[in-house]
């Protein structure tokens, strides 16, 4: 039914939210080893498609298979795929009670059931990886946003997912901390990590993505090459959306 | 934290430290040390102290810290303790099944809390010593003592004032956390206990502490089943020594010193875990 080299089918995803329809009918894959960003105007459904492919969010018709495994069927293991498949927050929603290592150990030992030893060696290689391993005793309120997201990325990755999501991961970021983030999501598409990213940073997808999605209103509009699709779109909804983001 | 922390560290201007000093808890301490006062120079006062803290009878019955403080103390500590060590319990699960999303949970949490808010505690101590605890332990004549059905009596009433506040505590932390967690793999319940209701706890302890010192004086309640707790102790002094006013004044020293010594204690508490936080 699908090429088995898709780890995410999304199949006809509609979604409402009382009577709002925030998506209508999505039709989306994703390849092992891609790295697909989606953009589009606020409201468009974005946030929502992201959840859905981890069930954050339960389609209300349609399906969502990741790696072939279909995550609305009932005898599916919800907390088995999600294992599978981090996710990080535009609020970084770290555990503010914990710390920094306690943030990226806890899932290990619950879930991936690691012992304290080797969770912890792992979280410290995610930290170093991310470039703040001398933060591991800290508290979540004594770092920047930047590394408060580099954090929440570690804890991810130290669960060694298969895929990873991001939503806006820096748009709560001032400014001079953007990059110190985008350069660690930057190294992990590089290493072949499958990524779908919600962002307005063009720099990242045209350094990092094999294809941009433009989203409006609950559909997918146009999908193509980062470069196609910021040079050169091709329907007047992308155009306008382009403009007006450039605009400022 | 911080504003408080900044309301007391700023220096006063001129007059304001006058203004801001604890002159209540001075006229307290002042009730306090003169009830002392009188219970160590006064005969009358003394005799009923010894009475009404418990200090009579088989006092062999008893360990060394109990025959010190008193059995009408001890039962009234014990009283509090035990039984709102239950209605934890009570109010937790009913807190959590009135956030539930199965519906036959929920409507029994919500069942419980609204029934209890809805009686006088005075009633449904009645009601629980001698229709509630009999109709589960079988008959009137089970052998459940009545210090157990005072205890159970409390921690069922309070299990409902908790269950709100461990509601509203754990739907104080953000969505996110939740989502955060199961992001990660984690059950619901796995996220509950490790992420959400930590958070939740700290965010809620002042409440619980409040309740517990309500608790305390409520406990004085569970003397209408004739447990000799200190209100029994002083109601019984009082009516066969006619000594109203000694037995009284030294009930209430008694239950002042308490709560006083209690809320300072949660206060220095709550600071040291503010820290932490
Ligand atoms: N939990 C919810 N309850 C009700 N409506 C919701 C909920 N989540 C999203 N919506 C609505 O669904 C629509 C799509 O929302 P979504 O968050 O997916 O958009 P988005 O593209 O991510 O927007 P943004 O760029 O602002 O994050 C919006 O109209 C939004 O108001
Ligand atoms: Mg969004």
């Amino acid at each position: 039914m699908f090429d088995t080299n898709d780890v995410i089918v999304i199949d006809n995803l509609h979604k409402y939210f009382g009577h709002i329809q925030a998506v209508k009918g999505v039709n989306l894959s994703v390849r092992q080893g891609e790295v697909v960003i989606i953009v589009g105007p606020s409201g468009s459904g974005k946030s929502t498609v992201l959840r859905c492919i981890n069930h954050l969010e339960v389609p209300t018709n349609g399906a969502v298979y990741i790696d072939g495994v279909h995550l609305e069927d009932k005898k599916t293991d919800i907390n088995k795929v999600r294992a599978e498949v981090g996710m990080v927050f535009q609020q970084f929603n770290l555990f503010p009670h914990l710390t920094v290592l306690e943030n990226i150990t806890i899932a290990q030992r619950l879930v991936r059931k690691r012992n304290q030893e080797e969770a912890k060696q792992i979280a410290m290689q995610q930290l170093t990886r991310v470039g703040i391993p001398e933060k591991a005793d800290a508290y979540p309120r004594q770092l920047s946003g930047g590394q408060q997201q580099r954090v929440a990325i570690a804890r991810s990755l130290a669960m060694n997912p298969k895929i990873m999501l991001f939503d806006e991961p820096t748009s709560a970021l001032d400014p001079e901390m953007i990059k110190e983030v985008l350069d660690v999501m930057l190294v992990l598409a590089k290493e072949g990590m499958t990524m779908v990213v919600v962002t307005h940073e063009m720099g990242f997808a045209r350094a990092a993505a094999d294809r941009v999605v433009f989203m409006d209103d609950g559909s997918v509009v146009e999908v193509a090459s980062p470069e196609q699709l910021y040079t050169n779109p091709q329907h007047d909804r992308t155009k306008l959306f382009l403009s007006k983001i450039l605009g400022h | 934290m911080t504003a408080l922390e900044e309301k007391t560290n700023k220096k006063a201007p001129g007059g304001s430290a006058w203004r801001e000093f604890p002159w209540w808890l001075v006229a307290i301490i002042i009730f306090l040390i003169t009830m002392g006062i009188l219970i160590a120079t006064q005969p009358e006062f003394k005799r009923a102290f010894l009475f009404i803290k418990g200090g009579f009878g088989s006092l062999e019955d008893f360990p060394d810290v109990v025959a010190l403080i008193g059995k009408g103390i001890s039962v009234t500590v014990y009283t509090t303790l035990v039984g709102f060590a239950f209605a934890l319990v009570f109010g937790l699960l009913a807190g959590l099944g009135r956030i539930s999303s199965n519906v036959i949970l929920r409507n029994t949490a919500i069942f419980y809390v609204e029934f209890i808010r809805g009686v006088p505690t005075l009633v449904l101590i009645f009601t629980v010593a001698f229709v509630l605890v009999p109709w589960i332990a079988g008959g009137e004549n089970s052998g459940v003592s009545m210090s157990s059905r005072a205890v159970f009596a409390l921690a069922i009433i309070y299990g409902a004032f908790l269950a709100e506040i461990f509601r509203a505590g754990i739907e104080s932390i953000s969505k996110g956390q939740m989502e955060a967690a199961r992001s990660l793999g984690m059950t619901h319940g796995q996220a509950m206990r490790h992420i959400i209701l930590p958070q939740a706890v700290r965010n809620i302890l002042p409440a619980l502490g409040n309740d517990f010192i309500a608790m305390l004086k409520d406990s004085s309640l569970v003397s209408v089943l004739a447990v000799r707790d200190v209100t029994q102790q002083g109601r019984l002094y009082a009516s066969s020594t006619f000594r109203f006013r000694e037995s009284y004044l030294i009930l209430t020293f008694l239950y002042l010193t308490m709560t006083l010594t209690l809320s300072l204690l949660l206060r220095w508490f709550e600071r040291r875990l503010g820290k932490n936080v």
